[in-house]
């Protein structure tokens, strides 16, 4: 990246990209990314109840996975790495 | 009680989907209450046109089947709060719907919008089918060129098979350049061949693939594109709007060039 491209713009073939990752990753999901944020919110709210989760270490998405009888075909799947700080065991 | 307007073409790649998106919003800037219908199921593209596409919680499947209320499914647009999205579903096709939901729906959407704008897939299957069958007139967009033009004409035949009445023609992506150099027809060439009344041309304008990129509908702006867009959308309501000189060298210096 250039000095010069710090001051610049974003171009709109820039903007076209970015915004053609975003809607592939949720195509191929079928999912919406608005969706996916809801999902991920509410998994970590069910979780915090339960034990003390790293905020900023969390990976949440969802891809396609080959079927088990594998036909070709695949199938959405939920991937979710939440690392844990400290289990609450305060619970009662 | 509204007017449903379905857009299509026949042919891919015509424009229609640039095409509804600008009349949507043009028509929504003159005030009027509008949802724009994406009918193109499994390949759906409206919502980027648009840029919406973030905002998809529910689609048109959803709402057939009843997954969702009506107005859940609506998206209502960043800039124009009169205007509204119903977007199609992406993992589904297009048997999803049969002609006589899509006419009921449309019913019930004309009693609260003044107009209800349907993107229709290209081609002449069950997608097509599926977007004529409650709409009351068809823009048919097509380029002056030789493909385009002859499935224009099998879509018109279909429109009046199936008793749409109002039928009119938007050429797209002229460039006065070749038109001039006789390289190419020109919106008067098309409709001498299809015999259909122009509602509309629009220049081949850098500024829409801009304005698509940003997901932000050009019409009504100072580009040709964006003014040939404003002036369909007034002819639409009925108003007498002059067509467009499209011929972007003219103006300023014509007097100069004339005298050649």
């Amino acid at each position: 990246m250039k000095i010069s491209d710090f001051f610049k713009k974003k171009s709109s073939s820039d903007v076209a990209k970015d915004r053609l990752k975003l809607v592939l990753v949720s195509d191929r999901a079928s999912c919406s990314p608005e969706i996916l944020q809801k999902i991920r919110s509410d998994i970590i709210e069910v979780l915090s109840k339960y034990a003390e989760i790293d905020m900023e270490g969390i990976d949440i998405n969802i891809t396609n996975v080959d079927t088990e009888t594998n036909d070709g075909k695949t199938v959405p799947a939920l991937y979710a790495n939440i690392p844990i700080k400290n289990m609450n065991h305060n619970l009662k | 009680m509204g007017e449903v307007i379905v857009v299509t073409s026949g042919k891919g790649g015509v424009g229609k989907t640039t095409t509804t998106a600008n009349i949507g919003t043009g028509l929504a800037k003159l005030n009027k209450k509008v949802v724009l219908i994406d009918t193109d199921i499994g390949l759906r593209n409206l919502d980027v046109v648009m840029g919406l596409e973030n905002r998809i919680v529910y689609n048109l499947v959803d709402v057939i089947e009843g997954n969702c209320k009506r107005n859940q499914a609506l998206i209502r647009d960043k800039r124009y709060e009169n205007l509204f999205l119903l977007p199609a579903a992406q993992t589904k096709d297009k048997t999803s719907v049969t002609p006589e939901q899509m006419k009921k729906l449309t019913e019930e959407l004309k009693e609260e919008f003044d107009y209800v704008i349907l993107d229709c897939p290209a081609g002449i299957e069950q997608g097509f089918k599926n977007a004529i069958a409650g709409a009351d007139r068809a823009l048919v967009v097509t380029t002056p060129e030789v493909s385009a033009v002859r499935d224009a004409d099998r879509i018109i035949g279909l429109l009046e098979a199936n008793e749409i009445k109002k039928t009119h023609l938007i050429v797209n992506r002229l460039r006065a350049d070749m038109v001039k150099r006789g390289d190419m027809m020109s919106a008067d060439d098309v409709i001498d061949i299809l015999a259909v009344e122009l509602i509309g041309q629009v220049p081949d304008d850098e500024n829409i693939v801009v304005a698509t990129n940003n997901g932000e509908p050009l019409v009504g702006d100072s580009s040709l594109a964006g003014q040939a867009y404003m002036n369909i959308c007034r002819r639409i309501t009925g108003e007498q709007v002059p067509f467009l000189d499209l011929d972007p060298k003219k103006g300023l210096f014509s007097w100069f060039t004339k005298k050649k």
